[in-house]
């Protein structure tokens, strides 16, 4: 059964996604996506959906949204107050939403970005083959934008009915950052065109998110990484977690919205381990990055992808 | 080859860095890798991405086989140089030079010690390579422009730099498919789309192809249609 969802406030940027927009970077299509890709996927499993099913990821301030008919939610990523119609609701764990309810997000306790998880997901026409929003490029979600006020968001047919067990939930998705988190990278791709001692100064003290950072990526303050063979390189491409230094030597941490390609070198990569934990930071929050070996970074994954498989198994 | 080295980014990304120069002939190497990847459908691998000397493999870790990805890469690096040459027919591109549709082109001009019809004549005598496509969806970057025209970016970017403006930026030149910042000099605007969702096939360029622009004046500008038709042989008859 198709259903509405309308939003009654749209909070401060809360935008459809799904696991991305891959296979056209060639053709200067950015990815987009989670910034939390665990908390996306967890909020899929926990209501029954494909992983690749499209959420709504909400950011610090969350909206208010009114549901046509019965659903079964799961709201993962960032701690908020929730509540349905007034009363209480879990936070990372699934609940039964009743025709003509409202769920309204609250103060926010922890982390930056929630996900709202809905039984059949969120059924957009997908562009280019994937519903992510790339607000900048206005591509994808909902006529390429955030939500607004009054917008009705198509629901797909149900798949859960009532909610998951959450025996297998605890530790799905990494623990959320308070304030300040430990981040492993990897050096390079091009960490040789900096000075001998830069990866060295990236360790030595943490970085604050600053107030320009948003979806495309985190404009980092902190100790200044000096170039060996200066700060322009000839245009490539710029994966997930990359730090890309221009000549001000403050590092730029690219994140879902990033461009293809850029012209500054990469001193070091975040693990894919630790994305999620990059994407649950807010603007004034520290980082401390710690080089890590390729071992450590893919038995990283490996740990975090058991987690994720195992309470995926659970969706019915 | 000696220049080629393969390096990571993070746990998921592969990248070969050919020779550290805009040039068709090490482009054309790069496309070559990135194709013959492309072709292997190797399990694991979620976009492969040419830039102008180098090519990125994004993989999933767990569920690639990185030897053989690493060993593909590597073989396809050594194969004989592909050919750079350009195709015979290049796609026309009808651009209006100037005004309010080209507000840098003066500035260019200046930068030239040249008149702005001599910019014009340089920048649509030129047959050009689409190196790489990056930025936003649709934005090809090509060259190799005449260097008396090469004017470096602008030292602030505009904040609105309207769709299908034609711009330079040293000896680069492309066409803006949306409506973006930038900081490239405008010198004329395309009614030609170079990405457009809606359209059979959304992107008017890969890397690899041949562009002319020929210039059009602002009448022929405005009678045309937001897309050259397939029948006049220009854009969209490809």
């Amino acid at each position: 059964m198709i259903g509405i969802l309308r939003v009654i406030q749209p909070g401060m940027l809360t935008t459809i996604q799904d696991h991305g927009r891959w296979g056209l970077q060639a053709r200067g299509v950015p990815v987009a996506g989670p910034m939390d890709p665990c908390a996306h996927r967890v909020a899929n499993a926990l209501v029954g959906n494909q992983s690749d099913a499209a959420t709504l990821e909400v950011t610090l301030i969350g909206p208010e949204l009114e549901f046509e008919d019965e659903r079964v939610v799961a709201v993962t990523g960032a701690a908020f107050q929730l509540t349905i119609d007034g009363r209480q609701a879990p936070h990372a764990a699934a609940f039964m939403v009743s025709a003509g309810a409202r769920l309204r997000f609250g103060s926010r306790e922890q982390g930056a970005r929630a996900y709202i998880g809905i039984a059949g997901g969120v059924a957009v026409e997908p562009t280019l083959g994937s519903r992510a929003t790339h607000v900048i490029s206005h591509m994808g979600g909902l006529a390429g934008r955030q939500l607004k006020a009054g917008d009705h968001l198509p629901l797909g047919d149900r798949t859960a009915t009532r909610p998951l067990s959450n025996r297998l939930l605890a530790g799905a998705a990494p623990p959320l950052p308070a304030g300040r988190a430990t981040i492993r990278v990897l050096p390079g791709p091009q960490a040789d065109y900096f000075a001998d001692e830069a990866l060295d100064v990236l360790q030595s003290a943490p970085y604050i998110v600053g107030a320009k950072s948003d979806r495309m990526g985190f404009r980092l303050e902190g100790p200044a990484l000096r170039h060996e063979r200066g700060a322009d390189i000839i245009s490539d491409a710029t994966p997930l977690g990359v730090l890309q230094v221009p000549a001000s030597g403050q590092p730029i941490l690219l994140m879902a919205d990033r461009q293809t390609s850029g012209g500054y070198p990469k001193i070091a990569t975040v693990i894919s381990a630790d994305i999620s934990t990059v994407g649950q930071l807010a603007p004034g929050d520290a980082i401390t990055f710690a080089v890590c070996s390729m071992g450590e970074a893919v038995a990283a994954l490996i740990a975090q992808e058991q987690r994720l498989m195992a309470l995926e198994a659970q969706t019915p | 080859m000696s220049t080629a080295r393969i390096v990571r980014a993070g746990d998921s990304v592969l990248i070969i860095e050919l020779e550290e120069r805009i040039d068709p002939t090490v482009n054309a190497r790069a496309l070559a890798v990135a194709d013959a990847v492309q072709a292997r459908r190797l399990t694991g691998v979620l976009d492969v991405v040419p830039t102008f000397r180098s090519v990125a493999v994004y993989f999933d870790p767990l569920r690639t086989d990185y030897d053989a990805l690493h060993a593909l890469i590597e073989r396809e690096a050594a194969e004989a140089n592909p050919d750079a040459s350009l195709a015979p027919t290049p796609l026309r591109i009808p651009v209006c030079y100037g005004g309010d549709l080209g507000p840098d082109l003066e500035a260019v001009a200046a930068f030239a010690s040249l008149s702005p019809d001599d910019v014009v004549r340089l920048h649509s005598e030129g047959t050009y390579r689409v190196f790489m496509l990056g930025f936003v969806a649709g934005f090809a970057y090509m060259g190799i422009v005449d260097a008396r025209i090469a004017v470096p970016r602008h030292s602030t970017p505009r904040v609105r730099v309207p769709a299908g403006s034609v711009a330079i930026a040293g000896v680069q030149t492309g066409i803006y498919p949306a409506e973006t910042p930038g900081g490239w000099h405008v010198i004329g605007r395309t009614t030609v789309k170079p990405f457009d969702a809606a359209r059979a096939d959304p992107f008017l360029l890969k890397a690899g192809d041949a562009v002319q622009f020929y210039s059009i004046d602002r009448a022929e500008f405005d009678a045309a249609p937001s897309e050259a038709s397939p029948e006049d042989g220009t854009a969209s008859a490809r």
